[in-house]
């Protein structure tokens, strides 16, 4: 908590306390008027409940005292005495030394204790105990806003949940349950629908469905229990372990297998008995006895379990196997090769209106795609092996500036491409030394600013959509907005006396050369700063966020795509050639008439919803001949911040496709980041969006001088 | 940037009403570092006053003693009108006792936190409730 924030509470306190006063004196002339008493237990309420947040636990526990009294003339069980007055009045004094500050010596704790005695002789109970409250641990029981704990084995729960009919009146939303157990685990659900009314008797503000599910998990049942914390009172609930992640199979045969093993019956023989065979779940459905569903709930969960024996096996049996990453790649790219070819053979398929070929080009087509995700799939690995490497790191870089930092990770299951993971390493550490050097202040500073004497780096990786963020976060000083206005002033990047926002400032530390460092240590200031980690990432195809605010940390999230060998893009055209944009960066498509170019006198600027939009011709930029037809397009993307279109002839649609890199030949090409081939063996280039950008920027800006 | 997934339930407006202007700081505060909007009021009836005239707030935090309309009548007003008829309510509350929060769930909170919390907690229980 910071100190503003008990800057606020003292003052509001303050306040409180002099209204308090009045009230006191006016119960004292009007002991019945019940307002007054209201008013009075709410004077403590808010003290206590807000001191106890704001780190005055002296406070708060004193109060609770006060308030519990208070609580008991609300509600008639005591009357108002002059007594009470007289003792409350005390109290208040009391409250308002502690709040100055100046209570602590041992007569002053005397005094309070004394109060509390004679408050405490009034009640009916005379000295009862302290009721558990203000240092009791939040909520009775379990607490709501827990974040599990250790891990365990994995095991399988099942559950059944069926929530009150009228949970949507108390605003909670049962799916919500269901998406915070599938986080937590493989999850399978399955929506009982039985209890559904027919339309005429249906009350759409009712929840009559309800939901059996197989959780496999690591989690313990009390966390799994915890996603129903606010709803368990008054739902059906049931949560039992079906399969503990040990190896207590039951092992025994068949009678048809130890009927075959030992030659007393053939395998044919066996099936053809066995398919005339009803299943136990048929029979009891005809009988009447279990209606249908319940069988397919029920074979399910024998499915859930089996599955999850098979993998455990599996794993215990294969284990794993050491592949070159070359050998990987070598596959990644046949298996790109494939895709290219059997797009192109579905393509021809296609042309030749062969239904026969049709059908076996779309065979291909599913195979191939399989056979990608998995090539792909095998070179995902979790991010954690990294994360593991930064702890030794903040150890030794903490101990050697004399700081007390810890490092927390989140995440660390997340997969991402093993190529990704690699080239990442370099931007993380510079991240996390510029969080350690720059951003978390000296034990001492961290004191006598109110934080504790520990600082955290905290470093977290989620999925999001197709990309992995990836943020390091520290609760140190935040940007040092003085050190790097001055800088900027120093190097003539803005005027001086500018007021800049949050946002400029984060923007003039990832400039080239940019680094505040006062003295040169061994980890940061030595002119290789922000740019570098940016221009790391960008080449990953990924970008970088930094939010800062003053006194209590920052923030540097990174997003980059989940691999690097496929890409999500847009293909365009400009007379005979093809170009990608990444998907990612795509925000919209606009028109652009022969009227509107006439219109900006050649400025090359398009308007957008009253903003305007610089563009450039990739006609011109890439020298493509030919005329452009009457109406072009404008493919508006995103480059690092800034809204820019590509002007192209048409826009013919996304794709998702392999990437391949140019030859050595090609490498420098400047704007361009790859290739990739179309289903017709057409040759599309990959744009490098930013590189484009800041071309033409330098272009501008050597055309102005 | 293309707004994803994750990042997509940001933004999204939270009504906190407490009578104690420092609650209401350190809970704003919590929530907009955690990337929510939030809008105060002070009390149940300030509270049903901004309610009209903000048809986005997606949840409510409330705190249960205040003057005016106190929290239990915020939350009975709330279910039994029609535009935040639905939303999660989440009540502060530094009642240990029992009883205040099976009244406040019998009229139609969805979930608690008990004063003192730490920031962590909050955001943890708005990010639960806001599935």
């Amino acid at each position: 908590m910071t100190d503003r924030h008990r800057e606020i509470y003292r003052d509001e306190a303050y306040e409180i306390l002099a209204e308090l006063e009045s009230s006191l004196l006016t119960l004292e002339k009007a002991p019945d008027d019940a307002e007054t008493v209201d008013r009075v237990f709410r004077a403590m309420h808010t003290i206590k409940g807000s001191g106890a947040m704001f780190g005055f636990d002296d406070i708060a526990s004193f109060t609770h005292e006060v308030e519990t009294v208070f609580d008991m003339v609300r509600r008639g069980e005591l009357a108002v005495t002059g007594e009470l007055i007289d003792l409350t009045l005390k109290a208040r004094d009391r409250i308002k030394a502690m709040l100055d500050g100046d209570a602590d010596s041992d007569s002053d704790r005397e005094n309070a204790a004394a109060i509390i005695a004679s408050l405490r002789a009034l009640t009916p109970g005379g000295s009862r105990k302290a009721p558990a409250g203000v240092s009791a641990a939040p909520a009775p029981g379990r607490d709501p806003s827990r974040q599990p704990g250790g891990d365990d084995a994995a095991r399988t729960y099942r559950i059944r949940f069926r929530p009150p009919k009228d949970i949507f009146l108390r605003g909670a939303n049962p799916l919500a349950l269901l998406n915070e157990l599938r986080g937590m685990g493989e999850c399978t659900v399955v929506a009982e629908t039985d209890a559904i009314p027919l339309l005429g008797e249906l009350n759409p503000e009712h929840c009559y469905a309800y939901w059996d599910l197989l959780l496999n998990t690591r989690r313990k049942s009390d966390a799994v229990k915890d996603v129903f914390i606010f709803v368990e009172d008054d739902s059906e609930l049931s949560i039992d372990v079906v399969d503990y992640g040990d190896a207590s199979v039951d092992e025994y045969k068949n009678l048809g297998d130890i009927l075959l093993e030992r030659g007393d019956i053939s395998l044919d023989g066996l099936r053809k008995v066995l398919a005339r065979q009803k299943r136990l779940g048929e029979m009891l459905v005809e009988a009447g006895l279990v209606p249908e569903n319940k069988v397919r709930t029920a074979l399910l969960e024998q499915q859930h379990v089996k599955e999850r024996r098979e993998k455990r096996e599996a794993a215990e049996t294969s284990g794993s196997v050491r592949v070159g990453s070359a050998k990987l790649d070598l596959l990644v790219n046949l298996v790109g090769e494939l895709v290219t070819v059997q797009a192109r053979f579905s393509q021809m398929a296609e042309r030749k209106n062969d239904a026969e070929m049709i059908a076996f080009a779309e065979e291909v087509e599913r195979l191939t795609w399989e056979l990608r995700d998995n090539a792909m799939s095998i070179r995902m690995l979790p991010i954690g092996t990294t994360f593991s490497r930064f702890k030794r790191l903040v150890r030794d870089l903490s101990a050697e500036l004399g700081k007390d930092i810890e490092l927390s990770t989140e995440g660390a299951e997340t997969e991402i491409d093993k190529t990704v993971i690699d080239k990442l390493f370099d931007p993380l550490v510079h991240l996390i030394r510029n969080s350690i050097d720059h951003g978390i202040e000296m034990p001492e500073v961290r004191e006598a600013r109110g934080k504790p004497r520990r600082g955290t780096v905290h470093l977290s990786a989620t999925h999001a959509g197709a990309n992995v963020l990836i943020r390091v976060r520290d609760d140190g000083a935040g940007l040092d907005r003085e050190a790097i206005g001055g800088k900027a002033i120093a190097r003539g990047l803005v005027a001086p006396g500018a007021e800049l926002t949050d946002k400029e400032i984060a923007e003039l530390i990832v400039l080239p050369g940019f680094s505040t460092a006062t003295t040169v240590t061994n980890l940061s200031g030595r002119g290789v700063g922000m740019d570098v980690v940016k221009r790391g990432l960008e080449a990953l195809r990924g970008s970088l966020e930094i939010d800062s605010r003053a006194g209590e940390g920052t923030t540097v999230t990174v997003r980059l795509p989940l691999t690097l060998a496929i890409i999500d893009g847009l293909l365009m055209a400009v007379g005979n050639g093809f170009f990608v944009l990444p998907l990612s960066a795509v925000e919209e498509c606009i028109e652009l008439s022969r009227a509107d170019v006439a219109r900006s006198h050649g400025r090359n600027i398009a308007e957008l919803r009253g903003h305007a939009v610089p563009y450039i011709r990739l006609r011109e930029r890439f020298a493509v001949g030919g005329e452009p037809p009457d109406i072009e397009q404008i493919v508006i993307a995103d480059v690092t911040g800034e809204r820019v279109g590509f002007v192209v002839d048409r826009v013919v649609g996304e794709l998702q496709t392999v990437i391949k890199s140019l030859g050595r030949v090609y490498r420098d090409v400047d704007g361009v980041s790859g290739s990739t081939i179309l289903g017709d063996g057409t040759v599309a280039l990959i744009l490098d969006a930013t590189r484009i950008v800041r071309g033409a920027e330098l272009h501008e800006r050597a055309s102005f001088r | 940037m293309p707004v994803e997934g994750g990042d997509g339930l940001m933004g999204r407006q939270i009504l906190i009403v407490d009578d104690s202007a420092s609650i209401r700081q350190m809970v704003t505060f919590t929530l907009t570092g955690a990337g929510y909007d939030v809008i105060e009021a002070m009390d149940g009836r300030d509270a049903l006053e901004k309610l009209s005239g903000a048809p986005d707030v997606a949840m409510i935090v409330t705190d249960l003693s205040m003057p005016n309309l106190d929290g239990i009548g915020l939350i009975r007003a709330v279910r039994e009108g029609s535009s935040h008829r639905f939303i999660p309510i989440v009540m502060l509350t530094t009642e240990s006792l029992e009883s205040k929060k099976q009244e406040g769930k019998a009229a139609g909170a969805t979930g608690w936190i008990v004063k003192p919390f730490r920031p962590d907690q909050l955001v943890a229980v708005v990010k639960k409730v806001l599935g």
